[in-house]
């Protein structure tokens, strides 16, 4: 096995057991709420190239042996050294082999087709995707959308940032073509650097109307 | 799982590979005189001490085909010491046994020996011992085994007696 450089990496959760259960809950009411900002409490000493509420959730969900894609800008830093260290996880380089993906950011969001979708037996099977929002271009204005499906009263709008109108057009396809493969599709954490907004293969993605992306 | 990395072994004349295997089979009693005034505050955990099983592989000869031992317990941690930054060594531990104490010292040497400053201090009186008492122990064991030494004498045949035997036949 590959020695590991071990001079970058941060503790993990202070107190495992309630750090993780902490984490766990809020993922699951990121889920249940579709666009819902959940905050995260968890006392662990994050990795300096990735958000907070990102590695925590990672830290929580992921088992020895767990395969986690990670985006290009991710591979080789603190992050990666620190996932591994403290779960024991697989990184792996085929992003349809991986149960997680961690992704730094919109510019780094891969097709979703690219990733493993699930199959109709076991559409569990399909990978978990972690995307940190966080800061790639400049000056961006915030995106608006709307949220409708499941766990979603009438409707939900989300206010998303770091965003530029390519990627937003590409991310509104993207979701549409995953959310006509139901039951299959991947599930989506995006990871402020506060909390998680959980977006699962249920929710349906539009632009909020164009007079409200002016304002 | 880690293994000691080759990019930070020292000038010192032990190998990291070395000292990690002395240190874990170190009588806890000279780790805690050597070691006390470094364990008055409490370091950084990267890890905290968790004991679990570990599977130990045997070659038949020490060549054959590797074949699944057996488990053993072991006690692993990972630290930086109290006053530590980021960029500061890791030290690791892993001990056989179910000792949260051990590890938390053999690891503070670990971190200790790696660090830029009184190597050659902590060598001279924290490995050098080790190795002594380790051998110590291996030779009072040896004498101990060879007390009870039996000699078995095998006695060849007088020559002639196989002729007997197929005269007979």
């Amino acid at each position: 096995m590959m020695a590991m450089n071990l001079s970058e990496v941060g503790a993990g959760f202070q107190d495992i057991a309630l750090g993780s259960q902490s984490i766990f809950r809020a993922a699951l009411e990121a889920l249940s709420y579709p666009g819902r900002h959940v905050t995260v409490n968890a006392l662990f000493d994050a990795p300096a190239a990735a958000n907070l509420s990102s590695s925590g959730l990672l830290l929580a969900l992921l088992e020895p042996g767990s395969r986690l894609w990670l985006s290009p800008s991710l591979v080789g830093t603190d992050a990666a050294a620190w996932i591994v260290f403290h779960t024991n996880c697989e990184i792996t380089q085929h992003p349809s082999d991986a149960e997680f993906a961690w992704i730094k950011n919109w510019k780094e969001l891969p097709k979703f087709s690219s990733l493993c979708l699930g199959t109709d037996e076991y559409p569990d099977h399909s990978t978990t995707c972690v995307v940190d929002v966080m800061p790639s271009h400049d000056n961006v204005p915030p995106s608006l959308f709307t949220l409708t499906g499941p766990g979603i009263k009438d409707f939900a709008t989300i206010e998303l940032q770091f965003m530029s109108p390519s990627e937003r057009e590409t991310f509104i396809q993207e979701r549409a073509l995953n959310h006509a493969l139901f039951p299959c599709g991947v599930d989506l954490f995006l990871a402020t650097a506060q909390g998680l907004i959980g977006l699962p293969r249920t929710t349906c993605i539009e632009l909020s109307d164009e007079a409200a992306q002016c304002m | 799982m880690l293994q000691p990395s080759d990019s930070v072994i020292s000038t010192t004349n032990f190998s990291r590979a070395e000292w990690l295997a002395l240190l874990a089979r170190a009588p806890l009693d000279l780790l805690e005189q050597v070691l006390k005034n470094h364990t008055q505050q409490a370091p950084q955990w990267l890890r905290a001490p968790e004991t679990g099983l570990m599977m130990v592989e045997g070659r038949a000869g020490g060549t054959g085909e590797r074949f699944n031992l057996g488990e053993v317990t072991v006690t692993r941690c990972a630290l930086r010491l109290p006053n530590a930054q980021k960029i500061d060594p890791v030290g690791i531990a892993y001990v056989v046994g179910r000792s949260h104490r051990h590890a938390y010292l053999a690891a503070i040497a670990d971190a200790l020996l790696l660090s830029t400053t009184g190597q050659d201090e902590l060598e001279q009186s924290l490995l050098t011992p080790i190795k002594e008492r380790l051998a110590q122990q291996n030779s009072a064991r040896q004498t101990q085994a060879n007390s009870s030494k039996v000699e078995f004498f095998t006695v060849a045949r007088e020559s002639g007696a196989g002729q007997d035997d197929e005269d007979e036949a």
